[in-house]
């Protein structure tokens, strides 16, 4: 029963309250992309032990996606922001460097 | 025998007497007693047989921790099965059966397994039962499953006759356990102004304090208890509930009680459970310590109890459990008993007191009554039996030779105290082991986290490991405030209560009692009561190479009862770590889950049971559906019309009927359901292209387009009408399982990847209800409605014709009428607002009486769309078919560069012509194929089983045609027209099918075009 913050109503949603909506910042991949490109696309996730980058959807909230940086073994949680950037804020990514140092996360860390 | 005294007794009322049944026999016991404390005080030392070798058993403890005593409660539609004699108040008419015997109690023909014993060990199951194949299924699980299981299931044709409820909370500091480190912890919290949920297990606050003696702030600890519950009670800012356990602790501060409001006292007028959901920005866990068992042979026998189990009956019930009693112990602590039982005028045979050097002060003070104490001695086993009789006596450190016999009647043992740390461990709190104190204790430097990556659990007391009364509080205190200032409040000083306490001397742990016994021995001595789990079944896991503590519990199902464990757990990974030779924290602890003791189902479920089990979506005309006949059925939380049964008329019959009567004359169908979704702003065409497989945006306003939408995956999702409202504005249509779904679909997408673009999504769905008219007659009837009223819209064929809409107004109703069929007739789909939908349906059904009209429900629209060969998603779809499947490439823009889906159609797989596609089925006798039926083809696969080439997606008896119509996916089926193809059906029968194409009716399409 997790408690992530409405980076857009500011409620601090409960785990009833939201949906969650897999890994953070993939990059879609339409007509025109290889074979490879789209298969890791659609099915190729990251399952890290530390920190993860994710979506969630306040669905029975204000209905708004967005993302969420947490820890998936102590279930910390970095920070919540908008679902409409391509990547975490840079304060965001600070503040995990500082409570997890030499954490990675694909090519960030 | 065990009788009640003629002193004592603290919890009981002695002026009133309750009348109960045990086994059918007539019992009188006091109020405040348990069901445990009645028995025994009726003598009823054997409460029940074991789960696996069903030994007698009594009473081990006299709380949660109670492994044995379990039985089933009440009758009829209140009976509830494994219920604790322990924690059982007793009231007037209670009726508990005890469990694991045939025929009786006293009597017990599957006893036998005592004696196959050494056949029955750990793994036996999976060692025995494997070969032959066949017998499992036939000899061994019908057998296991008569003879296993604890207690007997509820009649599963009775409904639980008691209610439960759910309550939500929310508070800064949750205290669980209100013993006296909770109510110390609770008043140092409070102090600050936070506000304090404080529960307390059970009906009584103050813990096992009062048995244990001492004086805290000058005062006894009963008097002390009553004042800080009236401080307590004194407070706003605080809230106390007794017979309430926190039975679990998880994420983020969520936790939950379990509150029992009248299995004390059945037909009080409250809900029997209440699940507290619990949100707690801290929690501390005062939830006191569980007394260790020590394992010697026999240590099973009715009559062994812990220590201060005994103590517990003797001081607060004023039961005695025996009358000459030999005490065994490894600490300090159990001596207490010795001297309470002696207080109590009952004979103490010997205390054995497996420590050389014995104990501290409170020994001297058993010596000094005259008591017997043999220091570095031991048990070597109790004779067997129902009932202690006698007890074998031998040194502590040998094999158990020497034994000198010792009559008596009852055994009061103890292991030494681990704290429980449930609450702590739930999420992810770890555990240190002291070597001193013999147990795990929380580790302060790894508590639970909340979501700050702070930790939110705080131990208080000897759930944090301190066993003596002093220190309890004062780590009370301490903790109390600690949760306060965690919590965001500044924490007053709360100065730890002054106690008097007898000094005591460290336990010396004793994980096999005597020290090195031989195996006759051990192989009588149990760790698990409950799961029937004995030293040696954990020494053979380990000598077959279960190292992992996980997977020895699996082996052994040690600590896999209803109790989890909670007497077993540490005896029982001491003996693995002692066969591994490691050590116990190498070997660790199994994981603690909740919920801590078992809650009820119902407690679970809450309100949520028959008509209120969940929310149900009814349209604007479902009063008249009811009052005519329907018989629903769910479409998500929608309840439709299945078919408007007549009287005299069987279900099939009445949709029989109204497929002939659509398709003869008029037939009404309650479309409100349908998913209707407003996709308006600059970008809305350009992303409808996107959702749809089909080109939106070139839509024309007025007019309707069927479309299918895919996941990224390539897979069917949807499908249904779009209309083009004007030049920014989609109306598109969703089935009515979908409005939600693909709501959510396009917001995710609009939010997440293309939020640059301008478009809004409303679900209006409930803002409008809907009427499929439908046949030859339909645009009589409305046209009838526009005489009668002067409504204006023209509904001639040039007008509006088929697949357009247009707004006006119909007889009396402002409406948007689309000309859509899903039925293969003349049809318009009329939306109104929804306050009107009643209105207008009792006007349609008015002025169609001479057009022959008739509602029809869902089955009759199935049957109809399936005669036109109209796929249906969720029938012709699972999740696994692309709309090349269903031969739809007609629906799929090629001009457009991208949607979603159109990527994954390219994939090798997906363009595989070996993938089946969608065909019409006629049986070869006109009979009625079975659903979901395979076909099969050639040869067998790797698993030798039979190949599949194909399934039956939809089937129906059409009376159109007067025979069995069927759609269905088939390996190159639509190469195959006229091939006869076999679906075994499991009935036995198998079917004969002819591939044919799937529009059975109306092929022309002419019908709902005029």
């Amino acid at each position: 029963m997790l408690i992530l913050e409405c980076p857009y109503c500011g409620v601090k949603a409960e785990e009833t309250e939201l949906a969650a909506g897999g890994e953070a910042h993939l990059k879609r991949f339409g007509p025109g992309s290889s074979d490879d490109e789209f298969h890791d696309y659609l099915f190729m996730r990251e399952n890290p032990k530390g920190v993860h980058f994710e979506r969630w959807r306040h669905a029975n909230g204000c209905g708004k996606w967005f993302h969420a940086a947490r820890c998936t073994t102590t279930l910390e949680v970095f920070g919540t922001y908008s679902a409409q950037t391509l990547e975490p804020p840079k304060e965001l990514l600070d503040k995990i460097s500082e409570k997890r140092p030499g954490w990675t996360w694909r090519d960030l860390g | 025998m065990s009788t009640r005294l003629a002193s004592q007794g603290r919890l009981i009322d002695r002026s009133k007497t309750i009348e109960f049944t045990f086994n059918g026999k007539r019992m009188t016991g006091h109020a405040g007693d348990t069901l445990a404390s009645a028995l025994l005080a009726n003598d009823q030392m054997m409460m029940g047989r074991s789960f696996k070798y069903h030994r007698p058993r009594g009473v081990v403890a006299s709380g949660s921790e109670e492994p044995n005593a379990l039985m089933g409660l009440g009758t009829g539609d209140r009976f509830e099965p494994n219920q604790r004699a322990t924690t059982t108040e007793l009231f007037s008419g209670l009726s508990a059966q005890s469990q694991n015997h045939w025929p009786n109690l006293e009597f017990d023909v599957l006893a036998i397994n005592n004696k196959l014993g050494r056949f029955l060990t750990a793994g036996f199951y999976y060692k025995m039962f494997i070969h032959p194949k066949p017998f499992w299924k036939h000899i061994y699980e019908p057998i296991i499953r008569r003879s296993a299981g604890l207690g007997k299931a509820p009649d599963k044709e009775l409904k639980d006759a008691d209610t439960y409820e759910h309550f939500y909370f929310f508070c800064d500091v949750l205290v669980a356990g209100g013993g006296v480190a909770g109510l110390q912890a609770a008043k140092a919290a409070a102090a600050s102004g936070a506000k304090v949920l404080l529960m307390e297990q059970n009906a009584h606050w103050g813990g096992r304090a009062p048995v244990d003696g001492g004086t805290i702030d000058g005062l006894s600890p009963d008097a002390w208890i009553e004042k800080t519950l009236a401080e307590l009670a004194e407070m706003d800012n605080v809230t106390m509930r007794s017979r309430s356990m926190v039975s679990g602790v998880y994420d983020h501060g969520y936790a939950l009680g379990y509150e029992r409001l009248n299995d004390h006292e059945p037909g009080n007028g409250a809900p029997r459970h209440r699940l507290w959901r619990i949100r707690a920005s801290q929690i501390v866990t005062a939830t006191g310590a569980i007394e260790r068992p020590l394992s010697f042979s026999g240590n099973d026998v009715p009559g062994v109890m812990l220590a201060a189990a005994m103590r517990d009956y003797v001081v607060n019930w004023g039961v005695t459990p025996g009358q000459k009693v030999i005490v065994v112990t490894n600490n300090d602590d159990a001596y207490r008993t010795a001297l309470v039982l002696h207080e109590a005028g009952v004979e103490v045979v010997r205390v054995l007191d497996a420590r050389s050097a014995g104990g501290g002060a409170l020994m001297e003070e058993v010596r000094q009554k005259g008591i017997r104490v043999e220091c570095g001695r031991a048990i070597a086993k109790v004779k067997s039996g129902k009932r202690v009789t006698k007890v074998s006596i031998c040194a502590q450190s040998g094999v158990g030779g020497a034994q000198e016999e010792v009559s008596c009647d009852a055994v009061a043992m103890s292991g030494g105290w681990s704290p429980v740390v449930h609450l702590w461990s739930h999420c992810g709190g770890k555990l240190i082991w002291d070597e001193a104190a013999a147990h795990f204790r929380p580790d302060a430097d790894r508590p639970p986290l909340g979501d700050n990556g702070q930790g939110f659990v705080v131990p208080a007391g000897s759930a944090n490991g301190p066993m003596g009364l002093g220190d309890v509080l004062a780590d009370a205190s301490a903790a109390g405030a600690a949760a306060a200032e965690a919590a965001g409040f500044s924490a007053v000083k709360t100065a730890a209560p002054e106690v008097s306490v007898q000094d005591e001397l460290p336990l010396e742990p004793v994980w096999l009692m005597p020290a090195q016994a031989e195996v006759s021995l051990r192989m009588k001595s149990w760790l698990d009561y409950q799961n029937d789990v004995k030293v040696t079944d954990v020494q053979l896991a380990a000598r077959e190479g279960y190292e992992s503590v996980e997977h020895t519990k699996r082996y052994t199902t040690l600590g896999m009862a209803t109790d989890q464990g909670k007497l077993s757990n540490i005896n029982g990974l001491a003996m693995l770590a002692d066969s591994l030779g490691a050590s116990i924290p190498e070997v660790g602890t199994t994981t603690f889950r909740p919920p801590y003791h078992p809650i009820s189902m119902g407690a679970i479920a809450g309100e949520a049971r028959g008509k209120i089990f969940q929310p149900i979506r009814k349209t604007p005309m479902h009063d008249w559906h009811e009052a005519n006949g329907a018989e629903f059925e769910p479409v998500g939380h929608w309840r439709r019309p299945y078919a408007f049964v007549r009287s005299g008329e069987s279900t099939h019959d009445a949709v029989m009927r109204e497929v002939s009567n659509t398709r003869e004359r008029l037939g009404l169908l309650d479309a409100s359901t349908l998913g209707k979704l407003i996709v308006k702003g600059p970008d809305a065409g350009k992303f409808l292209d996107m959702m749809y497989t089909n080109m939106m945006s070139t839509l024309k306003i007025g007019k309707c387009r069927y479309g299918l939408m895919c996941s990224e995956n390539g897979f069917l999702i949807d499908d249904g009408v779009v209309a083009r409202i004007d030049d920014d504005t989609w109306l598109c249509h969703t089935t009515t399982g979908g409005a939600e779904r693909i709501h959510g679909h396009m917001e995710e997408w609009l939010q997440t990847e293309w939020w640059d673009w301008n478009v809004y999504v409303a679900n209006v769905t409930e803002q409008y209800a809907q009427v499929a008219v439908v046949g030859p007659n339909a645009r009589k009837v409305l046209e009838k409605l526009n005489a009668q009223a002067g409504g204006g819209m023209d509904l001639s064929a040039e007008a509006l014709p088929f697949m357009e809409w247009r707004d006006g107004k119909i007889g009396s109703f402002d409406c948007r009428a689309y000309r859509i069929s899903f039925s293969g007739e003349l049809s318009y789909e009329i939306a109104v607002p929804a306050s009107q939908g009643r209105a207008f349906w009792d006007a349609l059904i008015e002025a169609g009486q001479e057009f022959g009209v008739m509602p029809y429900g869902t089955e009759c629209l199935h049957i109809m769309r399936a005669e036109k060969g109209f796929i249906m998603i969720g029938d012709e779809t699972d999740g696994t078919v692309i709309p090349q499947d269903l031969n739809m490439q007609w629906a799929i823009s090629k001009k457009k560069e991208d949607f979603l889906g159109k990527r994954a159609h390219t994939r090798s797989h997906m363009a595989d012509p070996e993938r089946w596609k969608l065909v019409g089925l006629e049986t070869v006798d006109g009979s009625v194929l079975p659903d979901g039926a395979y076909a099969l083809g050639e040869g067998v696969n790797a698993n030798g089983q039979k190949n599949m080439i194909g399934r039956v997606t939809s089937t129906y008896h059409s009376p159109t045609l007067g025979r069995g119509i069927a759609m269905g996916l088939v390996k190159h089926g639509p190469d195959r027209m006229g091939d006869v193809i076999e679906f075994p059906g499991t009935d036995g029968k198998v079917y004969k099918a002819k591939i044919v194409d799937p529009v059975f009716y109306d092929k022309e399409g002419a019908k709902q075009n005029v």
